[in-house]
């Protein structure tokens, strides 16, 4: 059954400050622009928001500052900090608080000055005692335990985990906001300097500065605002573990689970996805994501991305704004997934612009595989 | 005091850690369904019953997943591993080059003392 929620709420607004290495502005500052931006691009003011969602690595308590700078009281606020898919439980929080009357305006947002403050992961103070003795370097040892079970259990490849990287490029190079655009080659990608084995430092996102918003309203307000309302029409979300030697599978994520749900909620199956964009925070969870949402069968996804079919060009569009890979990794990089679904919505995407794109999923990963959420939304056709 | 009385005494994380010091490796089992479980909590990851008891650890296990670690000046391993009781752990296999370990290597734990003890992995003698 689908759910009650389906198509009640739409995000009508989005804001991406762009500015991927901005020495300067605080965490704060970039969300705040963001916010900004989202308002202005539906029409909407900041006296008008009195739903605030926002997690940030750097502050504790990321929605009294936020608040604070924005000049709201709202009356409903959600912190939830899950890691990167964070903001995609505060899509789903934010469209059942908004149909129940809790809030009417909703602001969901983030920034991040991760590589103009020094370039490296900027984490929340989160001990891990029983893995701290073993020095796994945090968190691509994590990911990278979980490719090799993947690689053991599949005969997933490292050349199949560049074809991950390759497409990413392969879209950056059709978005003039990408931070990393240029050729790339498989031998490039091979050649790159092992971190923590299987996974290379070309298996790795990026390091970048960053904001993002969204707004949503009821579907009701969304129709009479200025911008093409993305309806909600699903979501899905799922906690597995917090250290990766308790992830139940090492090899199949709670994506499982969120994609299930989300799917369920939107009487759709991944067939009917148009446009699909997966957390790649390194090359192996693009095709973890892709198997776990059911776009190919468990331990196939390596040779449904040496297939081609993820990159421009191919059948199935994944990740087309160039993805954490190639576009941009503020350290929590699950809004940009929604942002990208959004702006393939309205048909804002240019070059990249994926034909007759009414429904999109965006899927958020947090932790070390840890939190997964997943959104399916659509235009005004799928309702 | 009303506090209930099942969980008096010390947390499980400090309950392992004194052991651990005693130079024993204890997990924890649940009385309910006989899952154990590591990093020790209060209650049962399979069923949820609170009912928990603690076992000495066998030491055997298997390399579950494995990662090398490559910095400038070494490499060293990082690794899963389920111990046959079905826990698994985060760990590290020593006496072996870090690349030469493979999943399924049967391994033996032993507590390292130092900078605070914690267990470690080596081949099991007897490996096939």
């Amino acid at each position: 059954m689908t759910s009650p929620l389906r198509g009640q709420t739409a995000i009508v607004g989005v804001g991406n400050t762009r500015r991927w290495n901005a020495p300067g502005r605080t965490p704060f500052d970039q969300a705040q622009e963001a916010a900004i931006l989202a308002l202005e691009d539906c029409g909407l003011g900041l006296q008008d928001v009195d739903g605030l969602f926002c997690a940030i690595s750097s502050s504790g308590l990321p929605v009294l500052n936020m608040a604070e700078k924005l000049g709201i009281r709202p009356r409903h606020a959600d912190g939830t900090m899950v890691g990167g898919a964070s903001f995609l439980f505060h899509l789903q929080a934010a469209a059942s608080a908004l149909v129940h009357g809790l809030c009417d305006v909703a602001l969901i947002v983030y920034g991040s000055n991760q590589l103009s403050a020094g370039g490296r992961l900027v984490s929340m103070p989160d001990p891990q005692p029983y893995e701290a003795p073993y020095k796994p370097r945090y968190p691509i040892s994590s990911y990278a335990l979980a490719a090799a079970r993947h690689m053991h259990l599949y005969g997933t490849t490292r050349e199949q985990l560049a074809e991950v990287a390759l497409a990413a490029r392969g879209w950056a190079n059709l978005n003039p906001d990408a931070f990393a655009r240029g050729p790339l080659t498989r031998e490039e990608l091979l050649a790159s300097r092992m971190i923590s084995d299987p996974l290379t430092k070309a298996d790795c996102c990026l390091v970048t500065d960053g904001g993002a918003a969204l707004v949503l309203t009821r579907a009701d307000r969304a129709r009479d605002l200025k911008s093409k309302p993305a309806y909600v029409l699903g979501t899905g979300t799922s906690v597995s573990h917090r250290q990766i030697a308790a992830m139940p599978d090492l090899a199949t994520s709670a994506a499982v689970e969120s994609g299930r749900r989300a799917y369920a909620a939107a009487g759709l199956g991944p067939r009917d996805v148009d446009h699909v964009m997966v957390y790649d925070a390194f090359t192996i969870t693009t095709l973890m994501f892709l198997e776990d949402l059911g776009f190919c069968a468990k331990g196939e996804g390596g040779s449904l991305v040496a297939s081609g079919a993820i990159a421009p060009g191919g059948s199935l569009p994944v990740n087309t704004n160039g993805g954490g890979l190639s576009c941009n990794h503020p350290g929590m990089y699950g809004l940009f997934t929604v942002i990208e679904a959004v702006e393939q919505l309205r048909g804002a995407c240019g070059e990249r612009q994926v034909e007759g794109c009414e429904i999109a999923l965006a899927h958020g990963n947090g932790g070390v595989l840890s939190s997964q959420a997943t959104a399916i939304l659509g235009t005004g056709a799928a309702l | 005091m009303n506090a209930d009385p099942r969980f008096e005494g010390e947390g499980p994380d400090e309950v392992f850690a004194s052991a651990l010091a005693e130079g024993r490796f204890i997990i924890q089992r649940c009385r309910a369904c006989s899952q154990t479980r590591h990093p020790p909590a209060l209650a049962c990851s399979s069923c949820g019953s609170p009912d928990i008891t603690w076992i000495a650890a066998s030491g055997a296990g298997e390399v579950y997943s494995t990662t090398t670690v490559r910095e400038r000046e070494r490499s060293y391993n990082v690794a899963i591993v389920e111990l046959v009781e079905g826990a698994r752990l985060m760990s590290r296999v020593e006496g072996i080059a870090p690349e030469g370990v493979r999943i399924g290597l049967k391994v033996t734990a032993r507590i390292a003392p130092e900078p605070e003890p914690h267990v470690v992995f080596e081949p099991a003698g007897d490996a096939p």
